[in-house]
This record gives structure tokens, sequence and C-alpha cells, in this order.
């Protein structure tokens, strides 16, 4: 039982459970036929978490955590959106047969078409729905009472200290990304970046059906962002991350006095250290503003070439030589695949860092604390 | 007597002849401008009288009705925001947003006043309606209901979803305990890393005449965010007046816009008659 639950917390560490989910959505969506149509499997799908959630329960630490009253809404989250994500795939799967068949998809059967009364059907629909949630929720409130600690208190920081649960995927990403980037530009961008889906999706079909086969990519990026970097990382963040926001196992207890070596360092380290083995240019401390940005550029330069070379370079990179990206340029035009390009590199570069850190402890690609800017 | 007992049950009625009278009298039939709904005619009228079932159509297609396309999440979503202006109000019955008053007040709530669950409700309705909001948004982008006609509603959907997140974030500030106090903290720090409009901000150095910083810990974006340096009881007010006016008056005019485009986009999305699909 120890050694189970040894290799589970092991398991459950940053690197290896966000690996561990995509690559679970990646068999989910490859396996498609057998996940939705074979019934053993679908079932054993939709049951492990449950189960997992049921055993686990038994051990003292993963109770400890999981019995926050704040925590509950997550584990059901997990649930529904595990069961949501599967239902939808189902129903793509047999449209995607249906269309190879030349068939209409189910949503376009005859009957489906067929035009009835709001009035009874839909709103006793709406009813029953309305009664299932208010029951729902007063009976979750008379069990789990909403949590009150003591009092605020701005001189007694408590640790950890942790944003409201909707926000712990951002909290999670500023192990790998500076306050202005995870706390700022990121949910700025992802606000952005939602808003400009319709106008940058041109593909015109799969709209008003359920289908994988005609929106592959787009349905695979969107899953993506949704559930490796929202939900996972909310878990992440709301399950696994304790006392100085350590990675503890869900078997583990929060040991507030565990320390982790600080280890990471620069691009810059590795390229004046490693690489040259010369210390770093620096200019004197009196010199003038000019000098001084070339000392910075000089030191920086290789993070700052990368960067750029990322978002500027890239993209027409891709126009050029893969055939994939030409033909999406040619169908889409200048603007539009300039924004979808620079979204996508912005979202690429969460896995980019996350292995960068995993790898080889990368910290900052740029690092210019003199401005309080470090990429 | 069983004469008696007869003309006396004649006199009395059965409950479907009280009903019967009652939709006679004057008061029903100002109210109700249909008879009742067992034929196409007074179905139509039902809805197309009463000011909220005329949110919908009169009739539909079948498909855009089921709960296995639409989820019912955003629905669900809509009823709970109901659910939280009911339970919100009654809260604010019992509730001073002053440092004083704050957290006994919350004690008083769960301890002695006779609507005990209210806070309950209020709270988990809350996390609960982030959870169907987003589910709401995978449905709706899994059956690509975000294409034309409806780009527009998809960006006023999410929109409503920053606000949904802007109410809890606000709201839990509300209850002044440690975990709200730190809670906000933590997510207002963010603020000061506003690029240009924050003290730890990159280049907010820059922001500055002369020698004299424009942004300090006492003028930037983490400031105007909590009405003072930390979270206190500026922040508390602030939070309030948004919480219980400032985002419920911009949410409603952008829920109305959203169910406004939903009929306009012509109603609930579907693969189309006579598209390639329908065949
Ligand atoms: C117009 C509608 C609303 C009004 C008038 C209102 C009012 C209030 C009041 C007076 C409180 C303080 C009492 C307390 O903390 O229990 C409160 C708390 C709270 N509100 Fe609202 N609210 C409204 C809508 C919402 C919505 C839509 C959400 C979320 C999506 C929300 C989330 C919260 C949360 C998370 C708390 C803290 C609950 C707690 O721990 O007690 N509220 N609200
Ligand atoms: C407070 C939040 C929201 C509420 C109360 C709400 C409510 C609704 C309702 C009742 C519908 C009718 C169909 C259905 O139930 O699925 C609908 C449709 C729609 N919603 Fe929302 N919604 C909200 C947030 C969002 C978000 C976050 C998005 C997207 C990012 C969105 C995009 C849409 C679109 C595009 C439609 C049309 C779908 C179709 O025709 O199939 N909404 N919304």
């Amino acid at each position: 039982m120890e050694t189970i639950k040894h290799v589970i917390n092991t398991l459950f560490a940053p690197q290896y459970l966000v690996t561990l989910v995509i690559i679970g959505l990646f068999l989910f969506y490859r396996y498609r036929r057998v996940v939705t149509q074979n019934k053993l499997v679908a079932y054993s799908i939709l049951a492990a978490p449950v189960v997992f959630f049921a055993v686990s329960t038994l051990d003292p630490n993963f109770w400890v955590q999981f019995k926050r009253p704040d925590n509950v809404p997550i584990a059901g989250m997990m649930l529904l959106v595990l069961f949501f994500t599967w239902l939808a795939l189902k129903k793509a799967v047999q449209n995607d047969d249906r269309i190879r068949d030349g068939r209409p998809v189910a949503e376009a059967e005859p009957e489906e078409e067929e035009k009835v009364f709001i009035w009874p059907d839909l709103v006793y629909t709406e009813l029953i729905c309305l009664l299932l949630v208010s029951i729902l929720l007063t009976v979750w409130s008379i069990v789990i009472p909403a949590p009150l600690e003591e009092p605020a208190n701005p001189q007694l920081t408590p640790n950890p200290s942790k944003a409201p649960w909707y926000f712990l995927g951002l909290q999670e990403i500023l192990v790998y990304f500076d306050p202005w980037l995870a706390g700022v530009v990121i949910p700025t961008f992802i606000v952005i970046g939602l808003m400009a889906i319709p106008y940058i999706d041109t593909n015109p079909k799969g709209n008003g059906y359920y289908t994988f086969e005609e929106r592959r990519s787009e349905i695979l990026l969107f899953q993506f962002g949704f559930i490796v970097l929202w939900v996972t990382l909310i878990v992440l963040g709301t399950f696994l991350r304790g006392p100085n926001w350590n990675f503890f196992g869900p078997f583990e207890t929060w040991d507030p006095h565990k320390v982790e070596a600080l280890k990471n360092v620069n691009l810059s380290d590795y390229y004046y250290y490693w690489l040259l083995d010369q210390p770093k240019p620096e200019a004197p401390p009196d010199a003038d503003v000019i000098t001084q940005l070339w000392a910075i550029f000089r030191r920086e330069f290789v993070g700052i070439f990368l960067v750029l070379g990322y978002f500027l370079a890239l993209p027409p990179a891709l126009v050029i030589f893969s055939k994939f990206f030409r033909k999406m340029f040619i169908k889409m035009g200048f603007m539009r695949y300039m924004v979808m390009t620079f979204l996508l590199l912005s979202m690429g570069l969460f896995p980019i860092k996350m292995i960068a850190r995993w790898t080889v402890n990368l910290k900052y690609f740029i690092s210019i604390p003199e401005w309080l800017l470090n990429f | 007597m069983s004469g008696f007992g007869q003309r006396l049950k004649d006199k009395i009625g059965s409950p479907s002849q009280w009903f019967g009278d009652l939709t006679r009298t004057p008061v029903w039939k100002s109210l109700f401008r249909h008879k009742l709904p067992t034929d196409p005619k007074n179905r139509a009228l039902v809805v197309l009288t009463n000011v909220f079932l005329h949110l919908h159509p009169l009739r539909m297609r079948k498909q855009g009705m089921r709960i296995s396309y639409t989820w019912c999440m955003g629905g669900i979503s809509f009823f709970l925001f109901l659910s939280l202006t009911v339970t919100g109000i009654l809260l604010m019955f019992y509730y001073r947003p002053t440092a004083q008053h704050a957290y006994p007040d919350m004690l008083d709530l769960m301890e002695s006043a006779s609507l005990g669950l209210m806070r309950e409700m209020h709270r988990w309705a809350a996390h609960l309606m982030i959870i169907t909001v987003w589910l709401h948004m995978l449905r709706v982008f899994l059956t690509g209901s975000y294409k034309p006609p409806r780009e527009f509603n998809w960006v006023v959907g999410v929109l409503l979803m920053v606000l949904t997140l802007l109410f809890s974030f606000t709201g839990y500030l509300l209850p002044w305990d440690q975990l709200a106090m730190w809670a906000v903290t933590v997510g207002s720090n963010m603020a000061r890393a506003t690029p240009l409009m924050g003290v730890e901000g990159p280049g907010a150095q820059l922001m500055a005449i002369g020698d004299v910083p424009l942004i300090t810990a006492g003028s930037d974006m983490r400031f105007v965010l909590l009405a003072g340096r930390f979270v206190g009881e500026g922040a508390l007010l602030r939070f309030y007046v948004l919480h219980c006016l400032g985002i419920p008056f911009i949410f409603v005019i952008l829920l109305s816009t959203h169910f406004w485009r939903v009929r306009r986009d012509g109603g609930i999305s579907g693969p189309g008659k006579g598209g390639r699909l329908a065949l």
C-alpha cells in the first residue's frame, strides 16, 4: 500500500501530472471509437476517478485536503468536465460515421428538424432542471457549511496563501512566469484570445452539430487550453500545493518546513558561465544610459533573439517551410494569420517554459531586473 | 339525506370546477390572455403573452431542446444567477460592509438568523455557477455554435464569464475572515505588477516626471483596486458596492444582449435545413 501511495505521490508531481494529462487527452481522442463505443472501456474511464476519490479518502492526508468545503466543487468539476468531454466525443464519433456514410448528422434528421411548441415540452424540461438544481443546492448547503475562518488579520499571513480556487491555475503559472505575465498579461490574453476565436476560425464546417473529424485541430487546441492549462492547473494548485507553494503528493502531509533547493538559472547564466566560461558583461555603475543599455543588451541578447525570433520570425518561416501553414495563410489572409499565430505561440510558451524548467531548470529567457522585466 | 348531500356536493363543486370558475373571474382574465394551453393556438398565446416565457420563441426545432445537445448549461447558469440575486438581497439585509461589523454579521448569519442557509446557498451557488458557465462555454465550442452568425454572441458570452469571475472575486472578500482577506491579497498583488501601471511592474520607473515618480504604492493599479495600500476597510466597501450594484448592473445589460442575440441569430444552433449535412 505504501509503495502504491508513494508511486502515486510521485506521479502527481507537476511535470508528470501535466505530461500524463496531455498523453491522456491525446489517447482519448486518438482512440475515440473504443473510448465511446466499448461500454466496458467507457464506464471504466468514467468510473475511475470516482473510485480513485472514494478509495483515497481513506487516507488521512488526502482527506484533510479533500474535505475542505471550498475544494468539494473542484472535485465535482473534474468529474463533470470528464463526463461532458466524453459525451460530446460520443456524439461526435456517431456524426463522423454518418458523414462518412453520406447520411445526415443526427442533429439534422427530419424528426429533429421538426418544430415543436415551447409549451409544454421545453417549459417542462426547464422546470425539471430547475427543481433538480434547487434540490442539489439545498442538500449541499445543509450538508456542507460555508467556511468561516478566524477574523481577518493583516498581521498574520497564512501559509500557503491562496487565491480563490478559480484563479489557482493562474497562481500555479506564477511558478513559471513573473507576476506581470501570470497575473496581468496572460489573463488579458486569455480573454482576448477567447473573444478572437470566432473571427480566427474560418472553418465553415461543424457549425451546429457535434463532430471531431471536421474540426480536429480546433478541438484539440481548445481542449489543450481548457483541460490541460486551465482545469489541470487548478487541480494542481488546489490539492497539491502546500506551504510556500511547495508540491505535496495527494497522500503526503503538508509539512511547512519542507525546503526545496532553488537551483533555477537564467539563460544568460547558461550562455556566459557554462558555454563561454566568462563573467557577464556589466557596465560600471556610474556609466551613462547608453552604455548601461548596451551592457544589458549584450548580457541578454541570446534570450532577446530567441523571443523575438519566436514571435516575429516563426510565423513567416512557417508559411515558407510548411505546406500546412501556407495553405492556412492563403485561406486566412495576412492579418488573421498573424493574429492567430501570435495567440497560438503565446499559448505555446506555457509548455515550452514548463519543459525548460523541468529539464534544465531554466528560470528566465530574458532577465532584466533593472527594469523589473523578466521573461 | 342523500339528496341533500348531492345538492351540497353540486353547490360546492369539485376542484376542477373551482378551477374553471377561477379562470372565469375578471382578475384571472386580466392576468392571462389565453385559455388552458391544450391546443396550438393557446400554446402559442401562453408564450406570447407572458413576459418571462417570451424569452422563448413559440416553437423551435426539436434538436435545440435536447438536453444532450445544450447540456442545459446556459439555462442552469441563468437560474443560478437568479438564485444568487435572491439570496444576495436577503444577505444584504443582515450584512454591513465595515471592518467592525462584517465578521460578526457573518457569525450572526450562520448562528441566529432565521434563514440560516442563505450564506451557504449563496456561496455554493456561486461556485457552481462558475463551473456551469465554463461547461456552457465548452458545449458552445464543441458544437461550433460560435461560428457565423453567432460570433458576436460568443464575445458577449466571454464578457459574461469574466463578470461571473469578478462577481465571485469581489464576493469572496465580504466574509472578512482570514480566507477572504488573504485570497484577495494574493489576487490583488498581481495588480502591483501591471506593466507601466504597477509599482513592481516592468517599466514603472519610466513613468516619472523628472525625478518625481508617478507610480507609487499610493497611486498604482493595486491602489485603485483596493482604495488603499493593503486590503482594508476601503477595499471592503469598494468590493461590496461593486459586488451588489456595479457588476450586477453591467451583467444584466450583457445578459439581456446575450438572450436577445440567441433569438436574433436564429435560435439555438443546428446543422441547418437544406445544408450539405441535411442532404
Ligand atoms: C445581484 C446579485 C448579488 C447580490 C445582491 C449579492 C450580495 C452578496 C452579499 C451581501 C454578500 C455578503 C454576505 C456573505 O459573504 O455571505 C455576498 C457574498 C458573496 N457573493 Fe454575492 N451577491 C450577488 C451575486 C453574486 C454572484 C453572481 C456571485 C458569483 C458568481 C456571487 C458570489 C459571492 C461570493 C463567493 C460571496 C462570499 C460568500 C460567503 O463566503 O459568505 N454573488 N454577496
Ligand atoms: C453567465 C453566463 C451565461 C449565461 C447565463 C448564458 C446563457 C445562455 C443561454 C440560456 C443560452 C441558450 C442555449 C443554451 O442554454 O446553451 C446561451 C447560448 C449561447 N451562449 Fe451563453 N451564457 C453565459 C455565458 C456564455 C459564455 C461564457 C459563452 C462563450 C464564451 C457563451 C456563448 C453562447 C453562445 C455562442 C450561445 C448560442 C449557442 C447556440 O445557439 O447554440 N455564453 N447562453
